[in-house]
């Protein structure tokens, strides 16, 4: 009945997230048990397992802005970030870990787009989570055989005379794009430049706002 | 240099796409030593493995369906899987 229908629907018509009402799954009663006997043994407090999600999810493509900015406005920086990724982006206070980075420049003839075709590598600690089209399937396969009509897709049209370099991310690296600095901000501060970088041009499927 | 990727189709955790093995590339740089991840998946002790960045062109994996042979795909590949000339 339409009525009902209805009634699932929030004002803006969107469903409303069913109660969580059935019992824990096997593997939910795994995660509680572990985390529970690693408190009480005193490897972890539970405050030190909640700040580590909380540093989790508040990484976000702004970690990566800086660093992108912070190349293009240093040459020095810039020779540094494209010699090892890791260390460069590790003295702006973002450490990759045991993973090494590779920072791939565009250039005028050069335009670099990363994927994992075998599953989802992407570098968290300058971009965040992983988009949902980045896990999928159609982009993981597509952007490997069809790369142009792809990015066609994401609404970035490239000329023949530049050719597209697409990294798959197969095992211990992973990737950023450092676009290009957009025309016409050459007077811009580091802090407005950062605001140009968006997570899909560092992903390589964009290009950073123009002013 | 010159290498291909050796046209193995084993069982398990493998790093190697499907869609490049018997291709052809150009090793594009060394990136170190790391543990192999077809042990390390299970657990078992991983021997540390060299592992280089192999650059593809586009015909060369996709032949006649190429979008522009020029481009380029580069992947991680360890040296176990690489036939050099």
């Amino acid at each position: 009945m339409p009525h009902d229908h209805e009634s699932h629907l929030s004002s803006s018509g969107h469903p409303y997230r069913k109660d969580q009402d059935k019992p824990l799954t096997y593997w939910q009663n795994m995660e509680i048990s572990v985390r529970e006997i690693l408190i009480q043994k005193g490897i972890v407090s539970n405050l030190e397992i909640h700040q580590t999600i909380d540093d989790m999810d508040n990484r976000s493509p702004a970690n990566g802005a800086k660093v992108v900015a912070r190349a293009w406005t240093d040459q020095n920086y810039k020779k540094r970030l494209l010699e090892n990724a890791s260390d460069a982006s590790k003295e702006l206070g973002f450490d990759i870990g045991a993973l090494k980075l590779i920072a791939l420049e565009n250039t005028e003839t050069i335009h670099n787009v990363i994927v994992c075709t075998l599953c989802s590598c992407y570098p968290r600690n300058l971009l965040g989570l992983p988009p949902d089209w980045y896990k999928q399937r159609s982009y993981r396969s597509r952007i490997v055989k069809f790369p142009r009509k792809v990015l066609k897709e994401f609404g970035l049209h490239l000329s023949d005379d530049i050719s597209i370099r697409v990294h798959d991310s197969t095992a211990d690296m992973r990737y950023i794009v450092l676009p290009l600095r957009p025309k016409g901000t050459e007077k811009l501060s580091v802090e407005k430049l950062e605001a140009l970088v968006t997570r899909d041009s560092m992903i390589g499927v964009g290009l950073p706002k123009s002013i | 240099m010159t290498v291909k990727i050796k046209s193995l189709f084993p069982p398990g955790h493998v790093r190697t796409p499907s869609y490049l093995r018997g291709k052809v590339g150009e090793i594009e740089r060394e990136l170190g030593y790391f543990h192999n991840p077809e042990q390390l998946a299970y657990d078992l002790p991983a021997q540390k493995i060299k592992l280089y960045r192999v650059r593809f062109t586009m015909s060369e994996i996709w032949g006649e369906e190429v979008e522009c042979a020029s481009d380029t795909i580069d992947a991680e590949i360890y040296e176990h899987w690489i036939e050099k000339d």
